[in-house]
């Protein structure tokens, strides 16, 4: 199977400042005609042409899964990354024709829950958007517990607290507050299930909690997409490609195996999918494994790595791609 | 070319038979001469015109008698169609894709009509013209998923996904080779998959559970696999074994050529928008022997197929008893010529 999925052209024909970190895009599909439905949860990878570099980062998408008009993604910008979300603040402007992928979802409801308990810190906010909006249609019931800094930079805080008040719950960390987790999960009635957005420490934080409460693992469900890091410069050798690649320090190795031409399958781009799963036939060095796919058995046998995140520092690497 | 449906049966007097048309398009699944069971996908995005492959969804002359047979399975046995409750979602998701793929691929014999939620579905062959709403089920005789299967050949295992697996959770099970929906509901991937030999310990069945769970919208995948049957029966469930299982000792030397089908799945994977779910159409194909050595390479590729086929391989797929009169009649068809590769004819 060929990498990623389908693309689909479209043309950005709206853009909103949410607050001084976080923008909003709106995407309908170039020439007219109706987008895919999709369901709460999915994100869309979108190619960004930045001078000779093709960049493809992926993002949630927020609006009614229902809503075939438009899409809409908010990109938080990140001053220190590699620069997917600068290009997005900067570059973009409305009426620029882009090209983003088909929605494909890893962070899917279980529609069994009886009740959907969700937590949120920061932008992970915007795969819940688009799950609510669902949830609402299907009139499942879900509560939301959502962490932000403040009100200035809280994306949506409002919107959420006015259209669903009675299921919102906002913690304000300036202010000092925060979820009271075990309360909040030991009051759960059975059926629950538990869907956690953010910084990795705050999945950590709920997982275990969950689990060691004895949530069993069927019923937490979690997304975090890495960014790919910067590191030192580093050669591969492609085998069935038969071909020298070298992966430059704001690239990852994805990139690089794709600006070579080298058709490598790929979903989330961010460590989390396993579609990107790699061989390794012959390696001297340290592998910087910075996946959550990997076990740690894995890993330490040296035969396998995550292109999209991990990478390789060392005298020699040889994939099998 | 329109379609002409013919009026004939898969039970009792068995009067199914394919025209000429159907013979040339039949889906033969052996590109060369000798079979290894493997996952084979590829993409479903279209084939050549007039092929099987060409639409999302086929129909052929067969459509209203299959859907007759269906009609019979079901008022004897409703529990060939089930859905657990949080699979409704999945069933509407299934209903849109086959309405509008049907409607857009044979604008001569389905229509749909939308405006909002409010949808008018006309299925010429069928006399059916209904008027309902999307997503309220109370609006429909049937459920979603049973509404719009009733009127689709093929029998559909719809799948749920989550813990990276795939569950058993909703289908309609008519015309089965040898499995049963009413057994298999609420299993995952691998405890439906328990009876087939070996390929378990080719590691094969990871692999495609793997290729399964990646599968995306917009890029649906296909597959062939194939088996034998006594008479054009479709429904072979376990079931039934009691009555169709007895048929298999009807086949003589001379009635081998009338009797003796093959049997082809054409399997389709198509992720589903808004519940995630997978839908798993899979579509049966049946020719007699004698239809089928009258395009020559088949004939001969058949005979080299089944003559060397693994013992376990001719047990799994039950007709090891008949093998040597399948081979004896198929031998007659095989002149020792070179065949090209590749399933069409030459
Ligand atoms: S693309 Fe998903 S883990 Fe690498």
């Amino acid at each position: 199977m060929s990498a990623g999925t389908n693309k689909i052209a479209v043309t950005v024909t709206d853009i909103i400042e949410v607050n001084q970190l976080v923008k909003r895009f709106k995407f309908e599909r170039t020439g007219g005609g109706d987008l895919p439905v999709f369901s709460g949860g999915a994100h869309t990878v979108v190619e960004m042409l930045d001078k000779e570099i093709t960049r493809l980062n992926p993002y949630s998408i927020m609006s009614d899964p229902m809503d075939q008009n438009a899409y809409t993604i908010s990109v938080r910008r990140d001053d220190k990354g590699r620069g997917g979300s600068l290009f997005m603040h900067h570059q973009v402007r409305v009426g620029d024709e882009m090209v983003i992928s088909y929605p494909v979802n890893l962070f899917a409801l279980d529609l069994r829950a009886k009740k959907h308990l969700m937590i949120a810190g920061g932008i992970g906010i915007t795969p819940f958007l688009a799950q609510i909006k669902q949830l609402t249609t299907l009139q499942y019931h879900f509560e939301l517990h959502y962490s932000v800094r403040n009100n200035t930079v809280g994306s949506y805080v409002d919107e959420l607290t006015s259209f669903y008040p009675k299921n919102t719950h906002i913690y304000y960390s300036d202010d000092g507050q925060s979820i009271d987790l075990e309360q909040l999960l030991d009051g759960q009635p059975l059926g629950t299930h538990v869907y956690i957005c953010g910084p990795k420490d705050m999945i950590t934080w709920v997982y275990e909690t969950a689990e060691s409460m004895g949530w069993p693992r069927e019923v937490i469900h979690y997304e975090e997409f890495l960014a790919p890091q910067s590191g030192k410069p580093f050669e591969v050798l492609l085998e069935q490609s038969n071909k020298t690649i070298q992966v430059g320090e704001h690239q990852s190795l994805l990139e690089a195996m794709e600006a070579a031409d080298v058709d490598a399958p790929y979903l989330c781009r961010g460590g989390a999918c396993g579609q990107c799963e790699t061989n390794v036939i012959s390696s001297e060095g340290q592998f910087i494994h910075r996946d959550h796919w990997l076990d740690d058995e894995q890993r330490k046998s040296g035969k396998k790595i995550m292109p999209c995140v991990s990478r390789f520092e060392g005298k020699s690497l040889v994939l099998d791609r | 070319m329109s379609i002409q449906f013919k009026k004939e049966t898969f039970r009792n007097d068995y009067t199914f038979k394919n025209s000429q048309w159907a013979i040339d398009r039949f889906p033969f699944p052996f590109h060369e001469d000798s079979y290894m069971y493997s996952v084979n996908m590829e993409q479903h995005q279209g084939g050549p015109a007039g092929s099987v492959f060409e639409k999302r969804f086929d129909v052929d002359e067969h459509y209203l008698a299959e859907m007759e047979d269906r009609a019979l399975v079901l008022a004897e046995d409703p529990l060939r169609c089930q859905s657990l409750p949080h699979m409704t979602l999945a069933g509407w998701d299934l209903l849109e894709l086959i309405m509008v793929s049907k409607s857009e691929d044979y604008p001569d014999l389905f229509q749909l009509h939308r405006e909002g939620n409010n949808w008018r579905w006309i299925n010429k062959p069928m006399k059916i013209d209904d008027q309902f709403v999307f997503m309220d089920e109370t609006t429909l005789p049937y459920g979603p998923m049973e509404y719009i299967t009733r009127q689709t050949q093929g029998d559909f295992a719809v799948l749920d996904q989550r813990d990276d697996n795939l569950w058993m959770d909703a289908g309609m099970v008519t015309t089965q080779a040898d499995w049963s929906l009413d057994f298999d509901i609420g299993m995952n991937f691998f405890e439906w998959h328990a009876p087939v030999p070996k390929a378990h310990e080719m590691g094969i069945f990871v692999r495609a559970l793997k290729f399964l769970l990646n599968i995306q919208q917009g890029s649906p995948a296909r597959r062939l696999n194939w088996t034998m049957t006594v008479n054009p029966l479709l429904d072979t469930s376990p079931e039934n074994y009691h009555k169709w299982g007895v048929e298999k000792s009807t086949l003589t030397v001379e009635n081998v050529g009338e009797k003796q089908h093959l049997r082809v799945e054409l399997q389709t994977f198509f992720r589903l928008p808004r519940s995630n779910a997978l839908v798993f159409p899979i579509r049966c194909y049946l020719i007699r022997l004698e239809e089928l050595v009258t395009v020559p390479k088949w004939g001969r590729r058949l005979h080299r197929i089944i003559r060397d086929l693994p013992e376990e391989l001719a047990t799994y797929k039950g007709f090891i008893s008949n093998r040597p009169m399948i081979q004896e009649y198929l031998s007659g068809f095989d002149d020792g010529q070179p065949t090209s590769d590749g399933i069409w004819p030459d």
